[in-house]
């Protein structure tokens, strides 16, 4: 896949392109590259799909309770603590 | 991944020592630090020291803080600090290497694995042993590489509050997360692949 040009343009643009952050005019280009090119289109489908997984991931993850009531005991404020 | 809809505080209270107001400033920001502690060091006792030490500093140091940053982007920055000279305090040779360039302007960017994926069932990406091997691929990023995914990708901050937490330029930070995302989705893929042939 490297070694066609517009891949390797794309693949420096990827990361920007999967937040929405690059001209409207870039973004056309890079679009009529997808629909063209089956590799960049997996490429970018399973980077959205890496990040989409980290953050759901770690939308579950919370400060165990013993962890906080240690921590609000070290900070003196375990008396307000609700 | 700070809950926004959570009541604002009062700054003038958290400045004037009110226990309350501070409570509720640990309470709301503890989850998030404590995340982003687990996240880079892997380790859930340090996590823990690196929590107390950053509400410690920030407790001890806010009638000092001025707003230039939101005090969520001010927590951050010394929670990855802390985080950050306890790495040190372990590996101060790897330290002295992983300077600022050696992220960001060596080898290209590697592409090598082109399965699509994305198709699998939506429980084998919850599942707990894609938990273990997210984390797995999260550690074998470098430092440098490893914050800014956390900050941006997994706490959710712009783009330019992450460059505020970690003193980076925006271009700085776009490339290292360029970088830090595509050796994870490479790492990702590789694991999928084999998901993909089980399933």
């Amino acid at each position: 896949m490297e070694k066609h040009l517009h891949c390797k343009e794309f693949v420096n643009t990827i990361s920007s392109y999967v937040d929405g952050d690059l001209s409207e005019e870039l973004c056309e280009e890079l679009d009529k590259h997808l629909s063209e090119c089956d590799d960049c289109r997996i490429v970018v489908n399973t980077l959205k799909k890496t990040i989409d997984i980290y953050h759901k991931q770690a939308e579950q993850d919370k400060a165990p309770d013993d962890v906080k009531d240690r921590l609000f005991y070290r900070l003196n404020l375990e008396n307000f603590k609700k | 991944m700070i809950n926004d809809e959570v009541e604002p505080l009062n700054l003038k209270k958290l400045q004037s020592g009110d226990q309350e107001e501070l409570t509720k400033m640990v309470q709301q920001y503890s989850d998030s630090i404590y995340r982003v502690a687990l996240r880079m060091l892997n380790n859930s006792a340090e996590a823990e020291d690196v929590l107390q030490e950053t509400f410690i500093k920030a407790l001890r140091s806010i009638e000092n803080f001025e707003g230039r940053s939101s005090l969520s982007t001010w927590l951050y920055r010394i929670a990855v600090n802390e985080a950050l000279m306890v790495i040190r305090k372990q590996k101060p040779e790897v330290t002295l290497i992983q300077d600022d360039f050696s992220d960001v302007e060596n080898d290209g960017i590697s592409v090598s694995q082109i399965v699509d994926w994305c198709c699998l069932p939506e429980p084998e990406f919850l599942s707990n042993e894609t938990r273990i091997k997210l984390n797995e691929a999260i550690q074998k990023l470098s430092d440098n590489l490893r914050s800014v995914f956390i900050l941006r990708d997994i706490e959710g901050l712009s783009i330019h509050e992450t460059a505020q937490v970690l003193d980076l330029t925006e271009t700085n930070v776009k490339t290292r997360l360029l970088r830090a995302r595509m050796k994870l989705r490479e790492e990702l893929s590789i694991y999928f692949s084999d998901r993909l042939m089980e399933n």
